[in-house]
């Protein structure tokens, strides 16, 4: 069983190896010259404003994002396995899933409503 | 090789980073050579974040930003995607221009002006030139066909600086077709101005009394099938952007600001007639004979971006009408005012190693006349005097009204010379079309504003 | 090995190959990958100059081919930088995620039917499993990862600007991506990349489920953070986005990971939408052994530049989007599309299980779903706001808070701040007003 996940082992080491040596070689091959400068953050030719420590906090809303995320992620995860055996599942699996699509439905009504999916 | 650290690595030629005393331009050495930081302390007390405040997040949009229109700087407070807060950073294209003309004759002048605002040099000079012969009396005089050379130059202009707003605003909100159209259009503007001037940009073509030269042969015919093409290269704008749903959702009710927002900030150019308000120097002060053309005034009602876009459009077509008429009203004549106390004594011609003056005058001035000599060598090193006094004149400019202030002590230098580039106090605009929106919306505030930093920081 | 040989199709294919040849297919993929890459680059930039009246690189090599070459070594040559308050560690791991993850994709990806390597019967195909899509969809969350951690680990406003949006861009085009996907699995019966080739025999699904396949287009290029949907790298904004900080080398990764991406979609459009590296119908109708041997690879090849081409063309057209245009129209449009019409796929279906196609039945369902979308569109033009009614404002001019000249059409009226009751005051408007004439006069003089 394991023989069909050997080749993606295969191709993952060839585009590891191939990932790593390119971002080691500019070290090895490439020049190099201090400049305070040049180690700085880009921020347009000015010097870099300083940051809150580790970036500071991102804003609420990409939280908001992440959360919605799983939840739709999990009703696809959800979905698949319907979709690969609607046909044996006929007529209870439609219902079945129409009762989850809908149920789903509502909860993205809600989220729309309580203005969850404002980005301005 | 990979663990040595560059102080260890470069020791010996490390110095100290904070070795200078200099608070505005901090030096330290690198193994390219000493480097200098110039910076300006006085922002220190806008980008430092209030005690207790911790996330708040500054980002410096320019100088150095694809998006700034050269080395305008943007210090822009973040709360997400959202802008808080939008001040402006300007001067880093300062060139001292208007102090250097204090130390130029009134015709070298013309090859400074027309380095401020790059996109609209003729503009410039067209300004500058006509607050002298303000000065000097002579409005009158100038010849006819001076007049509608500079008309033609300046609506060509004035099509060439909307392209490139054009241009680079599409660019900068990622449509790169409408950039290359956009330019290429604009290099059929750019031949015709070098055929009429002789070179691209920076011309000096407008000079005190008239124009440095005349139209070449054939140059009208050339004049009149570029503006019978224009307008159908034109039409892949509407095409590319007008109509595009995305170009609309970007443009529509961004960088919003009405009549009296533009009123209070001293607002011109399109961005003023994009409120609504048909101001145009052309209508309410005409120079340069303009009352005896036939062209409208294009105005939008949304106050945004769009809005702004849209009248850009459309003044570029009006340009076209105003270059159409002019060729038509062409009579042959002079093109420099008959006072010879004035009119540059020179004309150009091209030679054997290009252009320069014509060989018939060089054989006049150094062969036939020693008073012709003298002449040319009091006008052309010493320049002519300009009563004293002061004078205010104001031009219609691709951006808004270009004023200039010039005093004159009598000299044959300026006293002063003061630019009121609408650049500049367009720009002033930035924070109330900027803030309460998004970092994308800053881009296309800025970009409907088309500030250049050339006449901006003069 | 099986005593019977199992048909295209069937994952009894898959997993019996000898290490070399396990590995010589990978190496070779890799290298074709890596190779179309570059090639890419190239077409792009030769394509886009078309539009745009350009000649594009034309230089190096014939028709400047060798250009992405040249690049590639450019950028080997240059400086390795590392900021200085860059988390280091991860700095550096994020390009490598992005370039791996990007490789992966192709590992599912069905190139042509069993053919003949060394002796060796073989699909062209490194390998499929049962539920290999949902891998292609893993892996490409990974991938995601590498473009998070650089905008995070840089230590830059921009970079990490860049990260946000792509972070949020990328798992809001996922769940329309992996919803466009359901309606092809329902008629496929497999998750297997190979089944759901096998099952486009007859009719590919983009013909099948078109409103599947647009979602799936539109998202795919929301995925790859390409134009229109360039937001986490709009160079007009954010500088480079993500990898403003990245040089040399280690930029190209992200480079390269962004362009392999493209070709992934591409090749995940065409497997699962555009019969996979099936011929297309004139060509399979008219020459039988089309889909035979060796030949699939050139189909497949033809349709990803086919794909690219979108891509390109794309590019050359629209504007960048704004970031909260961007999340609502993924969010607002493509979702709640996806599900309708995957309730209505299902029902559909379903429905033809049950009883059977006659028809009538057809077409009273068909009158069925186009009532719903009709519903669907009636509902959302109630939720745009009413037009206000256009009301011909009078003229006020202190209504904006500062003084304005009446607009044409409108007429000067005197207003609660312009003095017009008091004698004394008259005085002073017609004191202004000379004084008004005195600098016109001053301007013509």
């Amino acid at each position: 069983m394991g023989e069909v996940y050997l080749p993606i082992l295969v191709l993952g080491i060839l585009g590891a190896a191939f990932a790593v040596f390119s971002v080691a070689a500019p070290s090895i091959i490439g020049p190099r010259r201090y400049n305070r400068a040049r180690l700085d953050a880009y921020e347009c030719g000015i010097d870099p404003t300083p940051q809150p420590i580790g970036g500071g906090r991102f804003p609420i809303k990409y939280y908001l994002t992440a959360m919605l995320f799983i939840v739709f992620d999990i009703e696809i995860v959800f979905l698949y396995p319907f979709a690969v055996a609607f046909d044996q599942l006929r007529l209870f699996g439609l219902i079945e899933m129409a009762v989850f699509i809908v149920t789903v439905l509502a909860v993205y009504a809600y989220v729309w409503r309580r203005g969850g999916l404002e980005w301005d | 090789m990979a663990d040595v650290t560059y102080e260890e690595a470069y020791g010996d030629v490390l110095g100290d980073d904070a070795a200078a005393d200099d608070m505005y331009a901090g030096a330290y050495d690198t193994t390219e050579g000493r480097v200098y930081t110039v910076t300006g302390a006085d922002w220190d007390s806008v980008l430092a974040p209030p005690e207790g405040e911790k996330e708040r997040v500054v980002v410096n949009m320019g100088p150095q930003h694809p998006s700034t229109h050269g080395v305008l700087r943007l210090i822009l407070e973040l709360e997400g995607e959202t802008v808080t807060e939008a001040r402006c950073g300007i001067g880093y294209l300062h060139t001292g221009i208007e102090k250097n003309l204090e130390y130029r004759t009134w015709t070298q002048a013309v090859a400074y002006v027309t380095r401020m605002d790059y996109l609209a040099p003729i503009a410039n000079e067209a300004g500058y030139v006509y607050a002298v012969e303000k000065l000097l009396g002579i409005v009158d005089d100038v010849p006819e066909r001076a007049q509608l050379v500079r008309i033609i130059t300046l609506e060509l202009n004035r099509i060439q600086s909307h392209l490139v707003c054009l241009a680079t605003g599409g660019f900068e909100m990622g449509a790169l077709t409408a950039m290359t159209n956009g330019f290429r259009d604009r290099e059929l503007v750019l031949d015709l101005l070098e055929m009429i001037t002789g070179l691209r940009m920076n011309h000096a073509f407008i000079r005190p009394g008239g124009v440095a030269q005349d139209i070449p042969e054939g140059g009208v015919a050339k004049i009149r099938e570029v503006m019978r093409k224009l307008p159908n290269q034109l039409d892949g704008v509407p095409q590319l952007l007008v109509d595009n749903g995305i170009w609309k959702d970007r443009t529509s009710g961004v960088g919003y600001l009405d009549l009296a927002g533009c009123m209070a900030l001293g607002i011109t150019g399109p961005v003023l007639r994009a409120a609504g308000l048909p101001y145009d120097v052309r209508k309410a002060q005409p120079y340069f004979g303009y009352e005896k053309f036939d062209f409208d005034v294009p105005t939008a009602d949304s106050c945004d971006v769009y809005g702004r876009f849209l009248v850009r459009l459309e003044e570029m077509n009006q340009s076209i009408r105003i270059v159409e008429q002019a060729c038509d009203m062409l009579e042959p004549g002079p093109v420099m005012v008959a006072d010879k106390k004035i009119a540059w004594p020179a004309q150009l011609s091209i030679g054997g190693d290009g252009m320069g003056n014509s060989l018939e005058h060089i054989r006049h001035i150094m062969g036939e006349s020693m008073e012709a000599l003298i002449h040319h060598f009091k006008i052309v090193t010493e320049g002519f005097h300009v009563p004293a006094g002061q004078v205010y004149s104001a031009i219609e400019a691709p951006r808004g009204e270009l004023g200039v202030h010039i005093v004159s002590d009598g000299g044959t230098r300026p006293y002063r010379v003061h630019f009121r580039d609408p650049s500049f106090n367009n720009l002033q605009a930035t924070a109330a079309m900027c803030e309460g929106g998004q970092v994308a919306d800053v881009i296309g505030a800025v970009a409907s504003i088309d500030p250049v930093m050339g006449g901006v920081d003069r | 090995m099986n005593p019977t040989t199992p048909q295209y199709g069937d994952l009894a294919l898959f997993g019996h190959d000898p290490l070399w040849l396990v590995i010589l297919k990978a190496l070779v993929l890799f290298i074709g990958l890596v190779l179309l890459t570059l090639f890419t680059t190239w077409f792009e930039r030769r394509v886009v100059a078309r539009m745009q009246q350009r000649v594009g690189p034309n230089r190096a090599g014939p028709f400047g081919l060798l250009v992405p070459l040249a690049d590639g070594i450019k950028l080997a040559l240059k400086e390795g930088i590392t900021p200085a308050n860059a988390d280091k560690v991860v700095y550096l791991l994020a390009p490598m995620i992005a370039a791996a993850a990007a490789m992966l994709v192709f590992a599912v990806i069905p190139l042509g039917p069993v053919v003949s390597i060394f002796g060796v019967s073989t699909p062209l195909q490194l390998t499929d499993f049962s539920v290999s899509t949902l891998y292609i969809l893993a892996i490409a969350s990974i991938g995601i990862y590498g473009i998070v951690l650089a905008g995070w680990s840089s230590g830059s406003t921009y970079s990490l600007l860049g990260g946000l949006r792509s972070s949020a861009q990328m798992v809001s085009y996922e769940i329309a991506m992996g919803l466009s996907f359901v309606a092809v699995f329902l008629y496929a019966g497999s998750m297997s990349t190979s089944q759901i080739v096998a099952g486009q025999t007859d009719w590919w699904y983009a013909v099948l489920l078109l409103p599947s396949f647009v979602i799936y287009l539109i998202s795919m290029v929301g995925e790859t953070n390409r134009a229109p949907f360039d937001l986490p790298e709009a160079e007009g904004e954010l500088v480079a986005g993500f990898h403003t900080e990245y040089s040399g080398l280690r930029w190209a990764m992200f480079f390269l990971a962004e362009y392999v991406n493209m070709i992934n979609v591409s090749a995940v459009a065409i497997t699962l939408f555009l019969g996979g590296w099936r011929a297309p119908a004139p060509i399979s109708t008219v020459w039988s052994g089309a889909n035979d041997g060796w030949w699939p690879i050139l189909w497949f090849l033809g349709k990803i530049l086919v794909m690219l081409f979108v891509f390109v063309w794309l590019r050359g057209t629209l504007p960048r989007l704004r970031y909260d245009q961007f999340m609502r129209f993924g969010w607002k449009v493509l979702i709640p599309i996806s599900i309708v019409w995957i309730l209505l796929v299902s029902a559909w279906r379903g429905i033809r299980n049950e009883y059977g196609t006659d028809l009538r039945t057809t077409l009273i369902w068909l009158g069925v779903i186009l009532f719903a979308i009709a519903a669907i569109a009636f509902l959302l033009d109630l939720r745009r706001a009413p037009e206000d009614e256009v009301v011909e404002p009078t003229y006020d001019p202190y209504a904006g808070g500062y003084p304005v000249p009446p607009l044409p059409g409108q007429e000067f009226t005197y207003t609660r701040r312009a003095p017009q009751t008091v004698p004394a005051t008259v005085v002073e408007t017609s004191a202004l007003e000379s004084t008004g004439q005195e600098l016109e006069g001053d301007r013509n003089e």
